[in-house]
């Protein structure tokens, strides 16, 4: 073999590896380790300042359990999380439901539904933090105009929810529809006719043949949802201009609650690493378990009737 | 007796145009049926509601702050105080100017790097053999499932410890790569790029880098454009990562957002002209290559 022919067989072998190597070394630098490791901070006293001062056990753990500040923030996120991922998953599919008609200038509709998601979070989180303002908002506003009492939005602990809430919403929402409305095309269009011819109504139609038949998407899309919901973060720092999350914590979230003791006030990075290992099993057994309910939800009572029809 | 017969052809006219109109609906099927107004209503409707909040910025941005202080729903129509309210964000010491610079350079790298190496991986997953693909492949896959974010404080030590805290280098290197990226090109090369092509370079003489690089890479183009579009979307809109490692002395336009509602949280005409400048530059962008970004996220593209 000259030594030309061995330098080829040599790229051809290495090639491969070269090419996937810039992702997994950078991958393992900036999210495996990092992920892993936040396990061993979290066993250390570990402050901002002064670095890791001694391996101390589960003394970081025990302390955040024991505060109740953490579950105020864990039932906060929860709270915001299913504020925003419930109706964003209902309106979406509604929303795709109506882009899927046969419509003049397409592309027009679908850009325009995803307009928000070119706007940064803290923006977003900015114009509505003014729209729900207490004294000087228009919402209150308008509510007072009808009538009606205004609403204490950084006052009361739900009503702050479902401020935030709806600034997720607003993102997100068409994002979400463009993601159903491109499994809804995938639908052939032959099974919805057969529905028809068999004969049920569009209703019918839609919720025992379409929504079905969209499963995988809707399990998808919960999964992603909570992945970020649980995580929340800029919406509710900037919902007023202290950043702690109301006066009683009303609307801080778990990591707000993981800033605060790692960056702000403590400057404890060990306790802030627990947070994060807690949070992260969290999101690990909520994830499963929505996993399975969408999957139950999904299939239980609909799976005969799609058989029936495409026969 | 004319005109009766000439009313008799109208109506018959007419009637046939209507029953030809019901044929052709009855032909039609489910899916090629024009929808009606109500459709098209209800589609203005959320529009309306995606355009508001943005249109409202822009509105307190061209007002004066007594005028916000007064009036709490504003008037539809701009006020004519933009550029003096953009003028007083930019010269406000919170480094608006260079937080756009620090917002674009963040993004354009991040971008460039994450479009070159998860082409360069979804290539060599899509196309080439070695062993451990498809284990390598289902590692990387399920990476997409895990919430990096949770590993912030190592990240935070590491690059302390590197002494980059500050600089734009912390934010651009762990946004560089992403599991996304490689699964987004792999499914693309796998599809778009067919064997017969590297073959034939390969037959050629050409080394596997330059096969790569004239074969593979202009056929990913298409899908290598919609994934800068994403990163760079996802970047400049990003906010907790900039906001731990860079602080307030070196912002990116999240971050100088904060920063501006946090000094002048009482002078809503300047927060909201912050809010205009650091959307625009986006909304210009989506105007352009909107219609990429749709048929990117209706071909299964994932929260970032």
């Amino acid at each position: 073999m000259t030594w030309r022919q061995r330098l080829s067989r040599w790229d051809v072998k290495s090639a491969p590896y070269l090419y996937i190597a810039p992702f997994f070394l950078l991958f393992a630098l900036v999210g495996l380790f990092p992920l892993l490791y936040t396990g061993w901070v979290a066993l250390n006293k570990w402050s901002l300042v002064k670095g890791n001062q001694g391996f101390i056990g589960l003394a970081n753990f025990q302390y955040v359990l024991a505060q109740p500040r953490f579950w105020d923030g864990v039932t906060n996120t929860f709270s915001i999380f299913l504020l925003s991922s419930v109706p964003q998953i209902f309106l979406a599919i509604g929303i795709a439901a109506v882009l899927n008609a046969n419509l003049r200038a397409k592309t027009f509709w679908r850009m325009g539904v995803l307009v928000p998601y070119v706007v940064a979070p803290v923006a977003v989180s900015l114009v509505f933090g003014k729209l729900f303002a207490d004294e000087s908002g228009v919402v209150n506003a308008i509510l007072t105009n009808i009538g009606l009492d205004p609403i204490g939005w950084h006052s009361n602990r739900f009503w702050s929810h479902v401020a935030i809430a709806t600034m997720v919403n607003f993102r997100w929402t068409g994002y979400n529809t463009l993601i159903f409305l491109a499994a809804m095309q995938a639908i052939p269009n032959d099974v919805i006719e057969a529905s028809i011819v068999d004969g049920a109504n569009r209703w019918q139609s839609f919720f025992s043949v379409t929504v079905p038949m969209l499963r995988p998407t809707i399990i998808f899309v919960v999964i992603t949802s909570t992945i970020g919901g649980l995580q929340i973060f800029d919406e509710p720092r900037l919902f007023d201009n202290f950043s702690l999350g109301g006066p009683d914590r009303e609307w801080m979230t778990v990591t707000m609650y993981l800033y605060e003791l790692g960056w702000n006030v403590q400057k404890n990075l060990g306790r802030s690493a627990a947070v994060a290992w807690l949070l992260f099993l969290i999101i690990v057994i909520f994830a499963l378990i929505n996993y399975a309910i969408t999957r139950r939800i999904a299939s239980s009572d609909t799976r005969p009737n799609r058989k029936a029809l495409v026969k | 007796m004319s005109s009766v017969a000439s009313a008799h052809q109208l109506a018959g006219a007419g009637a046939g145009r209507a029953a030809a109109r019901r044929r052709r609906r009855s032909q039609m099927t489910e899916g090629q049926r024009r929808p009606g107004w109500v459709t098209y209503t209800l589609l203005s409707l959320v529009i309306l509601i995606s355009v508001i909040p943005l249109y409202y910025a822009f509105l307190l941005s061209s007002s004066t702050a007594g005028d916000i202080a007064r009036n709490p729903i504003p008037s539809p129509i701009p006020q004519g105080h933009f550029f003096e309210n953009v003028m007083r964000v930019l010269n406000s010491g919170i480094g608006f100017w260079g937080a756009i610079g620090n917002s674009v350079i963040v993004s354009v790298v991040t971008a460039f790097l994450v479009v070159f190496f998860s082409t360069l991986a979804g290539y060599s997953f899509a196309k080439l053999q070695f062993r451990g693909r498809n284990g390598l492949l289902a590692f990387v896959i399920g990476t997409m499932a895990v919430p990096t974010q949770l590993g912030i404080i190592p990240l935070f030590i590491i690059m302390s410890n590197l002494g980059w805290s500050g600089k734009l280098i912390a934010v651009i290197v762990p946004g560089a790569v992403t599991a996304f990226g490689v699964f987004w090109m792999t499914q693309y090369l796998s599809e778009a790029l067919p064997y017969e092509l590297i073959e034939a370079a390969r037959v050629d003489g050409c080394s596997m880098i330059r096969t790569f690089w004239h074969v593979a890479l202009p056929a990913a183009r298409p899908a290598a454009a919609m994934l800068a579009l994403f990163t760079f979307v996802g970047s400049w809109t990003n906010f907790f990562w900039p906001f731990i490692v860079l602080g307030s002395s070196n912002p990116t336009l999240p971050v100088a957002l904060q920063l501006l509602q946090a000094s002048y949280f009482k002078d809503m005409s300047l927060i909201m002209a912050g809010v205009v400048l650091a959307t625009l530059p986006l909304l210009a962008l989506f105007a352009v290559a909107g219609r990429h970004l749709v048929s990117g996220i209706m071909a299964g593209a994932v929260k970032g």
